[in-house]
C-alpha cells in the first residue's frame, strides 16, 4: 500500500468491477434521478428541467417531515429489536455449536426464500383474532377470549423485525466467527468472570459487526412500506409510500426524485456520522 | 463451584433466546406448510387436506417458468456480486487512497435508494442506451444493488483480521494468487458465505426493480406472485416454497452429513 | 506495508476475470436473448407471436387457446398489478407489448401522453357487439383509443346476517356501530370518490372545497376502520368475519355469494361508480396486425362470454350475454337496470388536480 495514497495496480484491479458495475448501472441512472429533481414533471409524462430547487424546498413541508420522521423512527426501532434478537444467536452460532455452524447459519437464511407475501400472509393466520397466537394465548390462560393482533402497531414491529433479521445476524456472524477464543479464555484465565469478558473483549471486538448489520437494517427499512401496509392495514404513510406514490399515481417524478436524493444524503450523512463515532477504524483491517 | 453453578444461566438463557428466535423465524413458514395442503384457494381458511396444489404445481408451466427464471438470475447474480463485492471489500478494507470516501459512500448509496426510483432510473437508462430488456438486465441490476451488501458484510469480516498467518504463508514462498486462494480465502470464507447468502436473498424475493427492467416474457417468481393478488394468491405458491424448503433442507443434510464426516478426518 | 505484496499480480488476474465477466454479462444485452424472443424489433419476438400485458387472471384459458387455434400465432402474457405502474413501465421506454389492458381514467391519461395508438375501426367489425352503455363512454369518445374489455362497479360487500340490515347507501360505512369492523380501499381515487359520492358530489371534480369537505368526511372516518386495503384482501375478510363491510369490487364479490348465502353486495346510494377495463394498442406496437385480430377476435359473442364466465365481471358485448352461465346473468347487481346504471359515476381522469387527489389520501391516511 503506499503510503501517499496513491493508487497501486492490485487496488485498481480490485476495486474495478464494483466500481466499473456500479458506476455504470447505479450511479449514472442515479444522474437521471439527480437531473428529474431539478425540473418539473408534467402530469401526461415529460419533464421540463428548470434548475430550480423548487422540488427540495417542498420537502420541508410538515406533512412530508412528519412522514420522514416517522419513518426513521420505525427504523431505529427495528434495528433496536433486530440487534437485541439476533446477537444473542449469532453468539451461540459462533461460540457454542462448533461443527453445526454453517449449518445453523443457512437455517437461518431458508425462511426468507419464501415469497414475502407468503409469509406474511402466514403470519396473519397466526396474528389474527381467530389465529394461532390468540387460541395459544387463551390456552395459557394469559387471555381471556380471542385478542386480535393483526393491523396494530405491534404487528408491524414484529413484521419489520421479522423481515430484517438475517440482515443483523449474517453480519454479526461474520464478524464474530472470526473472534479467537483464546483471548476470552485469556480473559477469564486472568480472573473476568463472563459477564466482564463478554463486555470488555467479545463485544468490543465484534463492534465491525453490529456497524455493518445496524447499517444494513436501519439504511433500507426506512425505506420500507410494504411490511407495515400488510400488517399495518395501511394506516399510516410512511417515506417509502410517498416516494412510491409520487413516481406513480402522482406521475411526479421530479419531486418524486428530490424526496429519494434527500432521503439519500441524510441517509449518508447518518452513516458517516455513526461510524465517525465509533470509529472508523473499526472498519479497517490495517 | 459456585461458578460452575452460576454460569449455566446465562448459557441457558443464550440457548432459550435462541430457539425462540428459530421458532419466531420458522411460525410462518409451518403455517405456509400447512397452507399448501389446504383443500381450498384460500390461503388464510382451513378447509381440508388435499394434495391438488402440487398437482397443479408440476402441471403450471407459468409457475415453473417462473421459478425457473428466478433460479437463475438468483445463482447468477449471486455469484457475480459475491465476487465483485468480495474484492471491493478487500480494497477498501485494507488500502487508504484517494477518493476513498466517494467510493465508501458510493457503496452506502446502494443500499439507501428506494427500489422505485433504482428501478424506474435503471430503466430509462437501459432504454436510453438501447439496451434490451430481458433476463440479462435483470440479473444486471440484481448484481448492481448486492455488490453493496456483500461488500459491507464482507468489510465486517475484515476487520481486524490476523494478517500473520498470510503473511507467513508468503514468508515461505507462496506466490501472492496461493495465498490468497489457500489462506485469505477460506479465513474470510463465512463472511463470503454470508454475503453471498444476502445477496441470493434479495434477488430471488425482488419484485419493484425487477418489474421494471424485466423484459417481455421473461417473468420471476415474485413478479408472478405478486401479480396475483389481484385475484388472491393461490396456495400453488405454498406447494412450490414448500417443494423447495424441503429440497433446500435435504440437500443441506446430505452436503452437511458429507463434510461433517470430512472434518472427522 | 504487507498488502501491497498480497494484493498485485494475483489479484490482477482474478478481478480482471470479473471485470470480464461483467462485461460480457453487459455485452450479451445487446445480442444475445434470453427470452423467447428472436426479432424484429426491440422486444418483438418472433413474428406470430402477441405480447399481452394485462392483470393475472383476467382472461380464460380458452381464449387463449382458441386464439392460438385461430390464427396459428403464440400468446406471450406478462402481467401488472397497478394502471399506475403499468403506465410508468410504458413512460420510462418499457416496449415490446401488443395489447395492454388499462382502466377508464388511465386510457385518458395514456391517450393524452401519447402512449396509444388510434384505433382503426374498419378493422374491428365486431365492435357492433359493443352495448351502447359502453361506447364514447367519457374517457375515450369515440372509442378512438380504447376498445372495451370487462367492466364492473364499486360497492359495500358486507356480510347480511351478522349486520342485521340490508344497506342501500355509504352511510353504513360512517356507522360508529360498526367501528373496527369496517375496511376502505387502499386507492386514492375509489376512497375519495367514497366520500364525494356520499356528499352527492362528482367523483370527478376539480372543486377545491368540495375535495375539502370530502377530506375531512374521510378523517372522521378513519377512528371507525380497520384499515385501507386492497380489494382481494378485505373481500377474504368479509368472507372470514374479521369484517363486517368493505369497499368492494362486483367480480370480488361474485367470487364469494354462491358459497355462502350471508353475504352480499349493494351499489348504494344516491351514487356510486362504475369502472371499465379496456383493451388498448401501444405506440410501437410489434405485432400491429395480431392486435387488431385479437381485439376483434375476443368481441365475438363466443369469446365474449367465456371470458365473462371465466372472470365473472360484467361483459360490456351484448351479444355475449344470452351465452352467460345462467347463474351469472340471474345476479341483480351484475347487469344492472337503467334506473341503477343512471346513478353509476364514469371515473375519468383530472389532470392536474389528481396531485392534490393524492395528497388528500396522504394527509388523510397521516391523520
Amino acid at each position: 500500500m503506499d503510503e501517499k495514497g496513491r493508487w497501486s495496480r492490485g487496488l485498481v484491479a480490485l476495486l474495478f468491477p464494483a466500481g466499473f458495475w456500479l458506476g455504470v448501472f447505479f450511479v449514472v441512472p442515479l444522474l437521471f434521478i439527480l437531473v428529474y429533481s431539478f425540473g418539473e414533471s408534467g402530469i401526461y409524462g415529460g419533464i421540463t428541467i428548470t434548475f430550480h430547487p423548487s422540488n427540495y424546498l417542498r420537502v420541508f413541508d410538515p406533512l412530508y417531515l412528519d412522514i420522514l420522521v416517522r419513518s426513521v423512527v420505525i427504523a431505529a426501532l427495528n434495528t433496536l429489536f433486530c440487534l437485541i434478537l439476533g446477537y444473542p444467536l449469532a453468539y451461540l452460532i459462533c461460540f457454542k455449536a462448533r461443527r453445526w455452524k454453517t449449518l445453523l447459519i443457512l437455517l437461518v437464511m431458508i425462511p426468507f426464500w419464501t415469497n414475502l407475501l407468503v409469509r406474511t400472509y402466514a403470519w396473519m393466520v397466526i396474528l389474527g383474532g381467530n389465529g394461532v397466537a390468540s387460541h395459544l394465548l387463551e390456552f395459557l390462560g394469559i387471555t381471556r377470549g380471542p385478542v386480535d393482533f393483526l393491523f396494530t402497531p405491534q404487528a408491524v414491529m414484529m413484521g419489520m423485525v421479522y423481515g430484517y433479521l438475517p440482515f443483523m445476524i449474517l453480519p454479526l456472524y461474520a464478524s464474530l466467527e472470526k473472534l479467537d477464543v483464546r483471548l476470552k479464555e485469556a480473559a477469564q484465565d486472568l480472573g473476568a468472570n463472563r459477564w466482564r469478558t463478554f463486555w470488555r473483549v467479545t463485544f468490543p471486538l465484534s463492534i465491525p459487526g453490529v456497524l455493518a448489520g445496524s447499517i444494513l437494517v436501519f439504511v433500507p427499512s426506512v425505506g420500507e412500506f410494504v411490511i407495515p401496509d400488510l400488517l399495518g392495514g395501511s394506516r399510516t404513510v410512511l417515506i417509502g409510500n410517498l416516494i412510491q406514490q409520487q413516481f406513480l399515481n402522482a406521475r411526479n417524478w421530479a419531486f418524486g426524485s428530490a424526496l429519494a436524493m434527500t432521503l439519500s444524503a441524510l441517509m449518508l450523512a447518518a452513516i458517516i456520522a455513526y461510524i465517525r463515532k465509533v470509529g472508523a477504524d473499526k472498519l479497517e483491517g490495517i | 463451584m459456585v461458578e460452575k453453578l452460576t454460569s449455566r444461566f446465562p448459557e441457558r438463557a443464550l440457548l432459550l433466546v435462541s430457539l425462540l428466535v428459530y421458532a419466531f423465524l420458522y411460525a410462518p413458514i409451518f403455517v405456509l406448510m400447512l397452507f399448501s395442503f389446504n383443500s381450498t384457494k384460500s390461503t388464510q381458511i382451513w378447509e381440508g387436506f388435499s394434495l391438488r396444489w402440487y398437482g397443479e404445481l408440476v402441471h403450471d408451466p407459468e409457475v415453473l417458468h417462473a421459478f425457473y427464471n428466478s433460479m437463475i438470475v438468483g445463482v447468477v447474480s449471486t455469484i457475480i456480486s459475491t465476487v465483485i463485492g468480495t474484492f471491493a471489500a478487500l480494497a477498501l478494507a485494507r488500502y487508504r487512497f484517494r477518493g476513498k470516501s466517494v467510493a465508501d459512500s458510493t457503496i452506502y448509496a446502494a443500499t439507501v435508494m428506494p427500489e422505485i426510483v433504482v428501478g424506474v432510473s435503471l430503466l430509462a437508462f437501459f432504454v436510453s442506451v438501447g439496451f434490451h430488456l430481458g433476463l440479462t438486465t435483470i440479473i444486471i441490476a440484481h448484481v448492481a444493488f448486492s455488490i453493496s451488501f456483500v461488500t459491507i458484510v464482507v468489510r465486517a469480516r475484515l476487520a481486524g483480521m490476523d494478517r500473520s498467518l498470510e503473511e507467513a504463508a508468503m514468508d515461505l514462498g507462496a506466490t501472492p494468487r496461493t495465498t490468497f486462494l489457500r489462506v485469505t480465502l477460506p479465513q474470510i470464507m463465512p463472511g463470503v458465505l454470508a454475503g453471498a447468502l444476502l445477496a441470493f436473498s434479495l434477488s430471488f424475493e425482488d419484485f419493484v426493480i425487477t418489474f421494471f427492467v424485466a423484459g417481455v416474457g421473461s417473468s420471476t417468481l415474485p413478479l408472478l406472485i405478486y401479480s396475483m393478488i389481484k385475484r388472491g394468491v393461490s396456495p400453488v405458491i405454498n406447494a412450490l416454497s414448500t417443494v423447495m424448503l424441503a429440497a433446500t433442507v435435504v440437500a443441506l443434510l446430505a452436503v452437511g452429513g458429507f463434510l461433517f464426516r470430512r472434518e472427522e478426518h | 506495508m504487507t498488502g501491497k505484496r498480497i494484493s498485485r499480480r494475483s489479484f490482477l488476474r482474478l478481478s480482471g476475470a470479473g471485470a470480464l465477466a461483467g462485461l460480457g454479462v453487459a455485452a450479451t444485452g445487446c445480442t444475445v436473448n434470453t427470452t423467447a424472443q428472436q426479432g424484429e424489433s426491440k422486444g418483438g419476438g418472433s413474428k406470430n407471436q402477441l405480447n399481452l400485458y394485462n392483470w393475472t387472471d383476467y382472461i380464460a384459458p380458452s381464449n387463449i387457446k382458441d386464439f392460438e387455434k385461430k390464427t396459428g400465432a403464440r400468446v406471450v402474457q406478462d402481467f401488472y398489478t397497478s394502471n399506475e405502474e403499468m403506465l410508468a413501465k410504458l413512460q420510462a421506454g418499457g416496449t415490446g407489448y401488443d395489447i395492454i389492458v388499462p382502466s377508464d381514467y388511465m386510457v385518458q391519461i395514456m391517450a393524452k401522453s401519447k402512449l396509444l395508438e388510434e384505433l382503426d375501426h374498419s378493422r374491428i367489425p365486431n365492435f357492433k357487439n359493443i352495448g351502447k352503455d359502453f361506447r364514447s363512454l367519457p374517457f375515450d369518445p369515440g372509442n378512438r383509443h380504447s376498445i372495451p374489455w370487462q367492466w364492473g362497479t364499486t360497492g359495500i360487500f358486507y356480510n347480511r346476517r351478522k349486520v342485521g340490515k340490508k344497506i342501500e347507501s355509504w352511510d353504513a360505512m360512517w356507522d360508529p356501530g360498526f367501528k373496527g369492523k369496517i375496511a376502505m380501499l387502499d386507492d386514492a381515487r375509489e376512497l375519495i370518490a367514497a366520500a364525494l359520492e356520499h356528499l352527492g358530489y362528482s367523483i370527478n371534480t376539480k372543486d377545491k372545497s368540495k375535495l375539502e369537505e370530502a377530506k375531512q368526511l374521510l378523517i372522521k372516518q378513519k377512528p371507525l376502520l380497520k384499515g385501507y386495503f386492497a380489494d382481494t384482501d378485505s373481500d377474504q375478510m368479509v368472507a372470514k368475519g374479521d369484517l363486517l363491510l368493505a369497499q368492494n369490487y362486483s367480480g370480488n364479490a361474485m367470487l364469494y355469494i354462491f358459497k355462502n348465502r350471508d353475504l352480499e353486495y349493494v351499489i348504494p346510494g344516491p351514487s356510486s361508480d362504475r369502472w371499465t377495463d379496456n383493451m388498448c394498442i401501444p405506440k410501437g406496437a410489434p405485432h400491429l396486425d395480431l392486435a387488431y385480430e385479437f381485439i376483434n377476435f375476443m368481441l365475438s359473442p363466443e369469446q365474449g362470454a367465456a371470458l365473462t364466465n371465466y372472470t365473472m365481471y360484467g361483459t360490456p358485448n351484448h351479444a355475449a350475454i344470452p351465452l352467460v352461465k345462467k347463474k351469472i346473468r340471474q345476479v341483480p347487481w351484475w347487469n344492472p337496470p337503467e334506473s341503477v346504471m343512471k346513478r353509476l359515476q364514469v371515473m375519468q381522469d383530472v389532470g392536474e388536480a389528481t396531485r392534490l387527489y393524492e395528497r388528500i389520501f396522504t394527509e388523510v391516511k397521516s391523520a
